[in-house]
């Protein structure tokens, strides 16, 4: 049983009010960090570890220490709540049941960083979770932990949540920016990084939900305590999302380090795959990480076991490996049309790009016409080959990485499940039995 | 039919409460929040008078928020029905039955996605992952995940909005009213 640092309490009724939260321990962290120096804060959260959970996993200490400080320019903590990665929803579940934990870590993020204001921009499909995070920062602002001398310490901030309007793009820091600033969701070219010239060309941090929530554990207990759980570079719990066809979908809190295999199959966490069937692939990091099939999820090239860390889910390289990401977690049994669900994922990348870059804007459109063609039972053999083309041509040749999230996922079926690909074009006629094959009542049956 | 675009006095202290929120002179800001009330307010989509109209409090150019409005999948640029029925259709969802679910509620109320229903009760549209992925399938109705869903609850909860009859946007109206 891991340790349970951001989910403790979760369940206690009540434990969105200040008051609950607050009888179990809450804004304990707040009050130590007060007696802190900012710089002693940023130190503490550099020994833990901490990586960034909203998928790219880059050091949260190092990210907090490159904020520039220019005299009298004010800064800025933007906490990014536009949870949009698909299969992944544990900031969702985090901040609609324990919003006074986001906003304890924004309070002590800002002391660390030395912003007099600070935004959690939310998306916008998510507007009831911003409604509980309006009433949990107002109920901070009347009880003096927010607004001018915070529990009489001489330090003050605003906290403020902004909503989205439905982007995938904004869950990109510089769209994420330009969005927050009022405009469309377009990429900025970096540099100048956000920690030089982010929001209204202030010295900004963006920073994961979980991450910013993480602080308060670390604080509590401290930068090395908390280093001490996990594996290696890979410290500290991490919330996974688990969905798909597995039989507990929900939200769990693990120990990096758990092993993937305990992680799929024992009760405590997915209790296995649903209606006993067999695992066929699974996305472990949201759909833009690579997909693999089961058995090199559990097992990896060498035939070591895989654990849930960065670094063992990312062992092999994109080759037989794949990524940690954001934590969503999708499993898919032996029912399951790789093929279709590439399509899907690929429309999804389609609707979802910017336009900002020809590559991305015109290369998911084609990858999904070509995939749509397939499943439609009228795909040519050149077709896998080209789709292998677009999707290289897309890859680490835009502005921002949702142009590497859409060819990713491409590349990795097609290295892993190429055989499906021929199969639906060589003999179209079998399609038909999986083309809608995703039933309701969770029942995996094919339509006859 | 016209009638004046102007937010209610209720509205308008909260549209001003948010433009403070930003920076002087970085008002601009506050574009998204209120075309979501400008949503809630004015029948559930934003006609060109209403984003001039936002416009104007911002006092920015109408372009400035044309090209925001029509960027973000939330906005609606043509009317939509008292009731938008956003059904979730990515991977996670569909790997679950979404596609069944869109079936079903096409037959049931005889449209397409993105249609209305002739009585202007109902329009259906698709949408991209909504984060809820470990209760698949769902659908977003106003503020509301209504998740874990099978025909038989589609069909309680539409016929529950149907007797109801009343306008459900994004950006409900009672927490304008709890300001």
């Amino acid at each position: 049983m891991g340790k349970k640092l951001l989910l403790e309490h979760i369940d206690v009724p009540g434990i969105d009010k200040l008051e609950t939260y607050r009888a179990h321990g809450g804004y304990k962290a707040l009050e130590k960090a007060l007696k802190m120096k900012p710089e002693e804060l940023v130190e503490e959260v550099k020994k833990s570890g901490l990586r960034g959970r909203g998928g790219a996993g880059f050091p949260t200490g190092m990210k907090w220490s490159f904020l520039a400080k220019p005299e009298g320019v004010p800064r800025h903590l933007v906490c990014n709540a536009d949870e949009s990665e698909p299969g992944t929803f544990k900031d969702r579940y985090l901040m609609q049941h324990k919003p006074h934990l986001l906003i304890e870590g924004m309070i002590i993020g800002s002391i660390a960083l030395g912003a007099k204001s600070s935004y959690i921009y939310i998306r916008g499909e998510m507007l009831y979770v911003y409604h509980i995070l309006e009433r949990a920062i107002q109920e901070c602002y009347d009880a003096g932990l927010l607004g001018e001398n915070i529990m009489g310490s001489g330090l003050s901030l605003d906290l403020y949540v902004h909503p989205g309007a439905g982007a995938y793009i904004c869950g990109e820091e510089t769209a994420l920016i330009e969005s927050l600033e009022g405009k469309r969701g377009n990429p900025r070219i970096k540099p100048p990084f956000p920690a030089i010239a982010g929001v209204w060309g202030r010295p900004t941090v963006v920073n994961n939900v979980e991450t910013i929530a993480a602080v308060v554990p670390i604080i509590n207990m401290g930068g090395e305590e908390y280093a001490k759980i996990g594996v290696g570079k890979s410290t500290g719990t991490k919330l996974i999302s688990a969905c798909g066809h597995i039989n507990k979908p929900g939200v769990y809190e693990i120990d990096l380090g758990l092993p993937v295999e305990e992680f799929l199959n024992s009760d405590e966490y997915c209790g296995g795959i649903r209606n006993g069937n067999k695992l066929k692939a699974v996305v472990a990091g949201g759909s833009s990480v690579p997909i693999l099939p089961g058995e090199l999820f559990l097992k990896n090239a060498k035939g070591e076991d895989r654990l849930m860390t960065y670094e063992s889910l990312a062992d092999g390289g994109f080759a037989t490996g794949t990524m940690l990401g954001s934590g969503g977690f999708i499993v898919m049994d032996d029912s399951t049309s790789i093929v279709k669900n590439l399509w899907n994922f690929t429309r999804f990348y389609h609707h979802e790009s910017c336009g900002q870059c020809s590559p991305c804007r015109e290369g998911t459109g084609w990858m999904e016409k070509v995939l749509h063609r397939i499943i439609e039972g009228h795909g040519k053999k050149e077709d896998v080959d080209l789709l292998w083309d677009i999707q290289s041509k897309i890859d680490g040749k835009t502005i921002c990485p949702l142009g590497d999230a859409a060819s990713w996922p491409v590349a990795s079926a097609i290295r892993h499940f190429r055989k499906e690909f021929e199969e639906y074009i060589n003999n179209p006629a079998t399609i038909k039995d999986v083309k809608h094959y995703y039933r309701l009542n969770k029942q995996p049956e094919p339509v006859a | 039919m016209s009638k004046e675009i102007r937010f209610s006095d209720e509205t308008m202290t909260l549209v001003n409460k948010i433009i403070k929120r930003y920076p002087e002179g970085k008002h601009k800001s506050a574009v998204i929040p209120i075309l979501h009330l400008a949503q809630m307010e004015f029948d559930g989509w934003l006609s060109p008078e209403t984003m001039d109209y936002v416009a104007s409090i911002l006092n920015i150019q109408p372009i400035e928020v044309y090209e925001v409005a029509s960027f973000y999948s939330m906005f609606n640029l043509k009317p939509v029905g008292k009731c938008l029925i956003e059904v979730c259709r990515t991977g996670p969802c569909w790997l679950l039955g979404a596609e069944d679910l869109v079936r079903h509620i096409e037959k049931k109320l005889h449209i397409k996605d993105g249609e209305t229903t002739a009585d202007g009760m109902f329009t259906l549209k698709t949408v991209e992952c909504l984060a809820s992925c470990g209760t698949a399938p769902m659908m977003q109705i106003g503020e509301t995940y209504h998740e874990n869903l099978t025909c038989e609850k589609v069909d309680e909860i539409l016929n529950d909005y149907r007797s109801k009859g009343e306008r459900v946007t994004h950006w409900d109206k009672k927490h304008v009213k709890a300001q």
